[in-house]
């Protein structure tokens, strides 16, 4: 259960609809033989698994960020005895990292330092003032002497995450090579040794292998995260490794929200304009050349612009900060649909043509069947991995244009965590002496890795689902 | 040819319509000027006089469509909808909301963004090309494999990344070239090559990987087959056959976004100052200066559609079987 009363923000309901959609699919698939033989090509290329795997901790992260609720109180009001919720708006992965998210510091400060990034003159027991790094509150402040200390603390924190690690990695390889050995009735040594070949249908080893690599950076992250700040401090002294990762419900709401919502409206724009033909299909057709004649970015700052004049006359109209960014978060979505929607609806049309003059649809016309059953029956479940491609295609291109966006103040709320923002606060930083790297380092090494992997396991969802490459 | 272009050009009449409904309706539908005004003198503390000078002085005074206050022809005349959004089918912008002329503003920042826009389109077509040559050359080989492996890597890094970093790098630590600037003239070129080259860098990987499966769909075709079985050499297959060839989907592609150099890149003229039309743009956008806003939606769209049009031309250039049908 939520610890205190929870909220349900609109992008939390769409991304759990998402969520509900995507899980009922495959449940729908693994029964077609049909269906479930492409994603088997997927399950069986080695970039796939590992990319599968990347992606599923972020998106664990995500919908982890995505539900929320109002904390209860520590110190409620002495005079009334119920339960009362505070008014900001939390996230259970705030809950889980609370110990990041409370460890603020004065300014900026190096990763893993025990110090403040600047001087500050400090009174001494015997009355002199001395000009010093002072100590940091939270990072480091388990040691006496630093200097001395840190180093073998940094590596000591490292081997007990790595034990853990592989303490977790060789339970959770027992217990697959036991659900293996159960069902495909093998012995539990044959079927643990499966998971090391490195040539099965399935490339199990590097399954577990890179579960492991995983695992590792986990479990050590975590220990080091709970005694210093791993990627240092911002200039408000908040940890940079916790906007880094609450950033990653931003990006991944960005890249699946928007393809979500724009692609109703393709498929049946798209689906009427090849089906009926005529005059439906010369409307349609005008409307999305139209809409694509606006360069993308013009038509997001004109529209971001508007909306900002919107939200400044409705300005009552939001209860909160959180909902206020969150409205914005989901109308950006929205409108890069609508500057993304054209081409999916382009590809969907030509598709449907295609498929007009093919035999089946012919025979199923010749028999008198109507029109929408034969969209229904015949048409949309052919045209199906054109959407599916373009879902998985447009995520690491919206990610990268979240940041873009966001670094010319037309993205996400600037309240909102986002690599964008990071990005776009830290880069002032850089004529510092000594230079403030970390922040966007961490931004970008974060946004990289997810896109990194998305654009990996897209080619290979690509070559698995669309016919035109031959297998 | 002339009348195929004629009606090519006759079908962009209607979208420049669209596009003009689709800036008006964003612009003063979706919210009046009078949200406009109070936005742009702040929120709290505004008097209705204060309002209406705002919008007197740049011309929103005006009902939208119909001023049933004026005579005859002028009550359409003297709208919103006429002095704003038709008068930009003549490219007359009109003023910014901070009094400056945009049309001029516009044919003095155009250069600039040229300047940066149109090398970088060369030298990344000319890197992308012979790259994606080699790898083809290299094909099904680990030379292939891992040369897009690192085409997707590249592709993954955050174009703000590659300007940061090559600001750092370059400016900063080697200090070969000045961080940003701009300086018209034959001593403009050291500020010209960061920006140029971070463009080119910034873009290899993607056009790279598409140039290779452009090159590799080509050689797969029956006349490559058959210059190979007459004995020519593999060199002179890539180089006068497949490359050829090739060239023409290449080319028409690019075709299209010849006319959009002019509006220049907002992210790169912004990070390098340079006082083109991309950071004009983003200026306005930071300003809320509605007006240039809106001119710039319009002109992107006019010369988007002026690439399609280059871009139906080129074809029946290159292949005069498209004309007839």
């Amino acid at each position: 259960m939520l610890p205190g009363k929870p909220v349900f923000l609109l992008t939390d309901i769409l991304i759990f609809v998402l969520v509900l959609g995507i899980v009922s699919f495959f449940a729908y698939a693994m029964r077609k033989p049909h269906l479930r033989q492409p994603w088997g090509q997927v399950v069986r290329s080695r970039a796939g698994v590992i990319s599968m795997i990347v992606l599923a901790v972020y998106v664990a992260i995500a919908l982890l960020d995505s539900l929320h609720f109002h904390p209860v109180l520590e110190n409620p009001a002495a005079d009334s005895t119920e339960v009362q919720y505070s008014g900001e708006v939390i996230s259970v992965f705030d809950q889980l990292v609370s110990g990041l998210r409370a460890s603020t510091e004065k300014t900026y400060s190096a990763p893993f330092s025990a110090h403040l990034y600047a001087k500050e003159t400090v009174q001494q027991a015997d009355g002199t003032r001395v000009r010093v790094y002072p100590r940091l509150a939270w990072g480091a402040a388990h040691l006496e002497e630093p200097h001395t200390q840190k180093t073998a603390d940094i590596l000591g924190l490292a081997l007990t995450g790595a034990l853990k690690a592989i303490l977790v990695w060789a339970v959770l390889l027992v217990l697959w090579a036991l659900y293996l050995s159960a069902r495909t009735a093998r012995a539990f040594p044959v079927a643990f040794r499966t998971l090391f070949d490195g040539h099965s249908e399935v490339p199990w080893r590097t399954v577990s292998m890179t579960l492991g690599v995983v695992l590792l950076v986990l479990m050590v992250g975590a220990e080091w995260a709970s005694k210093y700040h791993v990627l240092g401090t911002d200039k408000v002294g908040e940890d940079v490794l916790y906007q880094a990762l609450k950033s990653i419900r931003t990006g991944v709401v960005i890249g699946t929200l928007t393809t979500l919502l724009m692609v109703p409206f393709a498929i049946v724009l798209g689906i009427m304009a090849g089906f009926f033909r005529g005059w439906i299909d010369d409307v349609i057709q005008y409307l999305y050349t139209t809409l694509n004649s606006v360069p993308g970015v013009l038509l997001i700052a004109a529209a971001v612009l508007m909306l900002n004049v919107y939200m400044s006359k409705h300005a009552e109209a939001f209860a909160s900060l959180t909902q206020r960014a969150d409205m914005r978060l989901l109308f950006l979505c929205l409108i890069l649909g609508l500057t993304s929607w054209t081409g999916l609806c382009r590809l969907l049309r030509a598709e449907t043509l295609k498929l007009r003059a093919v035999d089946f649809v012919q025979a199923a016309t010749a028999f008198g069947v109507g029109p929408m059953q034969t969209i229904f029956r015949h048409i949309l479940p052919n045209v199906m991995h054109i959407v599916l491609i373009t879902l998985v295609l447009d995520f690491s291109g919206l990610v990268l244009a979240e940041a873009v966006l966001s670094y010319i103040n037309i993205g996400v709320d600037p309240t909102m965590n986002s690599w964008g923002n990071m990005i776009n606060s830290a880069r002032l930083e850089m004529a510092r002496e000594p230079i403030v790297w970390w922040s966007l380092a961490a931004s970008l090494f974060f946004m990289f890795t997810l896109v990194l992997f998305a654009n990996l396991f897209a080619d290979v969802v690509r070559d698995a689902l669309d016919p035109r490459v031959s297998r | 040819m002339i009348a195929y272009i004629v009606r090519r050009a006759l079908y962009a009449i209607p979208i420049l319509i669209g596009v003009n409904i689709i800036t008006f309706l964003l612009f003063f539908v979706v919210n009046t000027p009078d949200d406009m005004a109070r936005m742009f003198l702040g929120q709290k503390h505004v008097t209705e006089v204060q309002i209406e000078d705002w919008k007197t002085e740049r011309g929103y005074h005006n009902p939208l469509f119909y001023n049933a206050g004026a005579e005859g022809l002028d009550s359409f005349k003297e709208t919103i909808f006429y002095t704003k959004s038709l008068r930009l089918f003549v490219f007359d912008f009109g003023r910014s909301d901070s009094g400056r002329d945009i049309s001029f503003d516009i044919s003095q920042r155009m250069w600039p963004s040229l300047a940066i826009a149109v090398p970088q389109l060369l030298i990344g077509l000319l890197v992308a090309i012979t790259f994606a040559l080699l790898i083809a050359f290299f094909r099904a080989t680990y030379i292939d494999y891992w040369a897009v492996v690192i085409c997707v890597a590249l592709m993954s890094i955050s174009s703000l990344f590659y300007i940061i970093g090559g600001q750092f790098v370059m400016g900063k630590l080697l200090r070969v070239v000045p961080i940003s600037g701009f300086e018209s003239g034959i001593f403009g070129i050291k500020f010209l090559i960061l920006p140029v080259l971070i463009g080119v860098v910034g873009g290899i990987g993607s056009s790279t990987r598409w140039y290779r499966t452009i090159f590799l769909e080509e050689m797969n075709k029956d006349y490559v087959r058959t210059v190979r079985a007459k004995g020519i050499a593999e060199q002179t297959v890539l180089f006068r056959h497949v490359l050829r060839n090739a060239l023409i989907p290449i080319l028409t592609g690019v075709v299209v976004i010849l006319p959009l150099l002019f509006m220049g890149s907002l992210i790169t003229e912004s990070f390098f100052g340079i006082p083109g039309l991309g950071s004009y743009t983003i200026d306005a956008i930071n300003r809320q200066d509605f007006a240039i806003v809106r001119s710039m939606v319009f002109l992107g769209a006019v010369l988007y559609i002026i690439g399609l049009l280059l871009t139906d031309i080129s074809y029946t250039v290159v292949d005069p079987r498209v004309r007839l049908s």
